[in-house]
C-alpha cells in the first residue's frame, strides 16, 4: 500500500444513517473471484433504476461527484455484512475517506486495510459537513486531525498501528509475519484442543 | 491481576494472546478455528499465492460452499450452470486442494450453512477463538467461544499466520431474567433487544447474554440469539457454556472422548464470567413480557410487537425512508397485511428446532393460495433429520418447496430471491434494502410467525394458530 499522510479532497454526502454493506455493494456482485473493478456496483440499487437507468438526482450520479475523495455519511456507517468487496468498491470509486459520527467495527478495519480513512467526527463537525457538501476538507493522518474549510479542526481517534501503517505504506500482513516465534511458542504451549 | 474477578470475555481472549496489545501495537491473537466459504476466500487465497505463502495450520481451518450454491437438488446435483457463482465453487475447490484444507465440498453428506455446520461437526468448542470471513460468525459465540466475522484481508492473515492483530473490545453483559411465553421465541428476544439498544448499540463490544431466559434456552435457540449480536453492531455474542452445551455436543465427531472429554469438560466449566467482574456497560432485559416480534423498516432495530402499529415521526428522515422503501404508512398495523413470500432458512432460524416448531403450526393446514414458501434447512444433516421426522413432508404436504441446505434466500446470490416489491416473512437476519432481492421487502420474524404467515397469507399472530 502506498504511504498517505494527508488528503486534501472534496466531500459528497450520503446523509442516511446505519447505511449497511449490503448498499454500498449488494450481494449479487460478490460471485466474483478478483477484488478489482467493483467500483461500478458502488450504491448500484441507489445508483440504477430496475432497467439499469441511473438515477439522476442521486448524488453519485451527478457530475460534481466526480472528483470527491470524501463521503460523509450518516450515523453507524458500513453495518452488516463483513464483505471486504465494500471497502473494494468504495476505493475503486475513488473515496480515500470515510467521515461519520460512527463507523461499523468490520467496515472500519476492512477500510483501514484499502487505503480508506475511517474519520469518526463530533455532532457539531458532521452537521456543518452534512449542511455544506462538496467542500473541501484536509485530512492530516499524522496529526489525526480533520480541518475544514471554515478553519474549524476536529481532531479523530484512530489506531496507533493503524496510523502507522497508513503513513508508512507497513502491510499489517509483514508485521504478522515477523511475529512468527512468538506465534509457535504460544502454539508449543497450547496443543490442539488445549 | 491475575486473581482479580474476570468476565468470560477476558477469560478467552487472555488465553489466545500470542502478544499483548501495547499503545503501538495491537494484540496477536491467536485463532483456533478458521471457517472459510466460497464468496470471502478467493481473495485471500490470491494473496496468499502472490506472496508465495503457505496456510500455517490447514488442519485448523474448515471449508464449505453455502452462499452462492444452488439450493434445488437437480442443479445441485446436476451440475451448475457455467458462470461466477460455479467459478466461485471451482476456485474454492481448487485453492482447497492446493492448500491441503479439508472441503465440505457440494456432494458432502455433511455440508451446510458454515455456521450451522460448525456446531454439528463440533467444531465450536467452548472456550475456543473462531474467526471466519462471514459476519455471523457470532452465531458460534453460543457455546462461549470467542467468535467474530473479518474481512478478506484478515481471512488472508489468519490463513498465513493462524493469527489477528486485534484490539480488545470492551464488554457488554445484557442480563435477562424471566421466561419467554409461549409461542416467543428465541428470535423474539433477540429483535427486541436490537431493537432496545439499536443497531449500533453493541459497536466495539463483545456482548455476553446471560440470565435465566438464557440458561433455559436450547443450544439451537442460544445460537439464534448470538447470531444477530452483529445485527446490533457488536463484535462477538457469547454465552456461557453449562450442561445444555456439554450435552449437544458429546458424541459429536470434532469434540474429544473418553478422559479426554471429561478433561475438556472441566476445563469448560471454568468459562463463566466471575462473581463481581465488571462489564463495560451493562442492561437488564426482561423475557416475560415480550410478544413475538417482527420488523417492519429495513434494519433490524426497525421492529415492534406483532400486535403493534408500525410508529410514526414525521420529523425521522430514516424512519421515513424505510417506510417509503416498504410501502408502509406511518402508523399501520402489521397484522392482516398481505404477504407473497414466506422464507424460513438461513444461519439464524434453520436448525432442527426451528423446523419443527414451522411443522406444528404447519401441520395440517396449507400454504395459503399466492403464497410462495421456501423451507431451506441449515445443513444436509438437518435435511436428513427432518426428512426422516416427516418435518418435511409437512411442508411438502401443504405445498411449501424444500430444499438443500445454503444461505439462499436470506442474501439472494444463488437464484432463490424475493421478487421487485414482494412482501417477504422471513426468519432470516437482515431486512436491508434488496437484501432478499432487487426491491424486496422483508419482515424478519421467527419460524413460528413465519409459518402464521404462510398459512394465512398474511401478516398474523402465531399464537392464534397453537393452543
Amino acid at each position: 500500500m502506498e504511504p498517505i499522510t494527508q488528503l486534501r479532497s472534496k466531500t459528497v454526502v450520503i446523509a442516511n444513517s446505519d447505511i449497511d454493506t449490503d448498499q454500498i455493494i449488494p450481494a449479487r456482485f460478490l460471485t466474483t473471484t478478483d477484488q478489482d473493478g467493483l467500483g461500478k456496483y458502488v450504491f448500484a440499487d441507489w445508483r440504477f433504476d430496475d432497467k439499469g437507468d441511473s438515477i439522476e438526482d442521486f448524488v453519485l450520479n451527478k457530475t460534481e461527484a466526480n472528483d470527491c475523495g470524501v463521503l460523509v455519511a450518516g450515523h453507524n456507517f458500513g453495518c452488516g455484512s463483513s464483505r471486504e468487496h465494500a471497502a473494494w468498491a468504495l476505493r475503486d470509486f475513488g473515496f480515500r475517506a470515510v467521515v461519520s459520527t460512527s463507523i461499523a467495527d468490520i467496515f472500519r478495519s476492512n477500510a483501514l486495510k484499502n487505503g480508506i480513512v475511517p474519520v469518526e467526527v463530533n455532532d457539531d463537525t458532521h452537521q456543518w459537513l452534512l449542511a455544506n457538501p462538496r467542500c473541501e476538507v484536509t485530512i492530516d493522518i499524522g496529526h489525526s486531525v480533520l480541518r475544514l474549510p471554515n478553519g474549524t479542526q476536529c481532531v479523530f481517534s484512530i489506531d496507533s498501528f493503524a496510523r502507522h501503517c497508513l503513513l508508512y505504506g507497513v502491510d499489517p500482513l509483514g508485521y504478522l509475519l515477523s511475529q512468527e516465534q512468538a506465534i509457535s511458542t504460544y502454539e508449543r504451549s497450547h496443543p490442539c484442543g488445549q | 491481576m491475575e486473581n482479580s474477578p474476570k468476565t468470560l470475555f477476558e477469560k478467552v481472549w487472555e488465553d489466545h494472546l500470542v502478544t499483548s496489545e501495547t499503545e503501538e501495537t495491537p494484540a496477536v491473537l491467536y485463532v483456533d478455528l478458521h471457517l472459510i466459504h466460497e464468496v470471502t476466500s478467493p481473495q485471500a487465497f490470491s494473496s496468499l499465492r502472490e506472496r508465495g505463502l503457505r496456510v500455517r495450520r490447514p488442519e485448523r481451518t474448515l471449508a464449505t460452499m453455502d452462499h452462492s450454491t444452488p439450493t434445488r437438488a437437480d442443479v445441485l446435483y446436476g451440475g451448475m450452470p457455467k458462470g461466477a457463482a460455479q467459478n466461485q465453487i471451482a476456485t474454492l475447490e481448487g485453492n482447497c486442494k492446493e492448500f491441503g484444507i479439508e472441503l465440505y465440498d457440494l456432494k458432502s453428506k455433511q455440508r451446510g450453512i458454515v455456521h450451522v455446520m460448525g456446531p454439528e461437526l463440533g467444531a465450536t468448542q467452548p472456550g475456543s477463538t473462531i474467526v471466519c470471513g462471514d459476519s455471523h460468525t457470532s452465531t458460534h459465540g453460543a457455546f462461549g467461544a470467542l467468535a467474530f466475522g473479518i474481512g478478506t484481508t484478515e481471512v488472508a492473515h489468519v490463513l498465513a499466520t493462524q493469527s489477528l492483530l486485534q484490539r480488545k473490545p470492551k464488554t457488554l453483559g445484557i442480563n435477562i431474567k424471566g421466561t419467554l411465553g409461549k409461542s416467543v421465541t428465541a428470535k423474539d428476544l433477540i429483535l427486541a433487544i436490537i431493537g432496545k439498544i439499536g443497531v449500533d448499540g453493541g459497536t466495539g463490544h463483545v456482548i455476553e447474554y446471560r440470565g435465566d431466559a438464557i440458561s433455559a434456552m436450547s443450544m439451537d435457540a442460544r445460537m439464534t440469539v448470538c447470531n444477530m449480536s452483529i445485527e446490533a453492531g457488536a463484535r462477538a455474542g457469547l454465552i456461557a457454556p453449562d450442561e445444555t452445551t456439554y450435552h449437544y455436543l458429546e458424541g459429536r465427531p470434532m469434540c474429544p472422548t473418553g478422559t479426554d472429554w471429561d478433561h475438556a469438560v472441566a476445563r469448560w466449566q471454568q468459562l463463566k464470567t466471575d462473581e463481581g467482574a465488571a462489564f463495560d456497560k451493562e442492561i437488564h432485559f426482561d423475557a416475560t413480557a415480550l410478544e413475538p416480534m417482527i420488523t417492519y423498516g429495513t434494519n433490524p432495530g426497525m421492529m415492534m410487537p406483532i400486535t403493534g402499529r408500525v410508529p410514526a415521526n414525521e420529523g425521522d428522515a430514516a424512519l421515513n425512508r424505510a417506510l417509503d422503501y416498504m410501502g408502509i404508512a406511518p402508523g399501520e398495523p402489521l397484522m392482516g397485511r398481505p404477504i407473497d413470500v414466506v422464507f424460513v432458512g438461513s444461519c439464524t432460524n434453520a436448525r432442527l428446532s426451528d423446523l419443527r416448531q414451522a411443522a406444528v403450526l404447519m401441520a395440517g393446514r396449507r400454504v395459503a393460495s399466492g403464497v410462495r414458501m421456501l423451507v431451506v434447512p441449515g445443513s444436509q444433516e438437518i435435511k436428513r433429520r427432518a426428512e426422516a421426522e416427516g418435518l418435511a413432508q409437512v411442508f411438502v404436504d401443504a405445498g411449501a418447496e424444500w430444499r438443500e441446505s445454503g444461505c439462499s434466500m436470506c442474501i439472494a446470490m444463488n437464484g432463490d430471491s424475493v421478487g421487485p416489491g414482494q412482501y417477504a416473512v422471513s426468519t432470516s437476519n437482515r431486512n436491508f434494502e434488496g437484501r432478499q432481492g432487487t426491491g424486496a421487502r422483508t419482515f424478519l420474524a421467527s419460524p413460528l410467525t413465519a409459518a402464521a404467515a404462510a398459512v394465512s397469507g398474511c401478516i398474523s399472530d402465531p399464537r392464534q394458530f397453537l393452543n
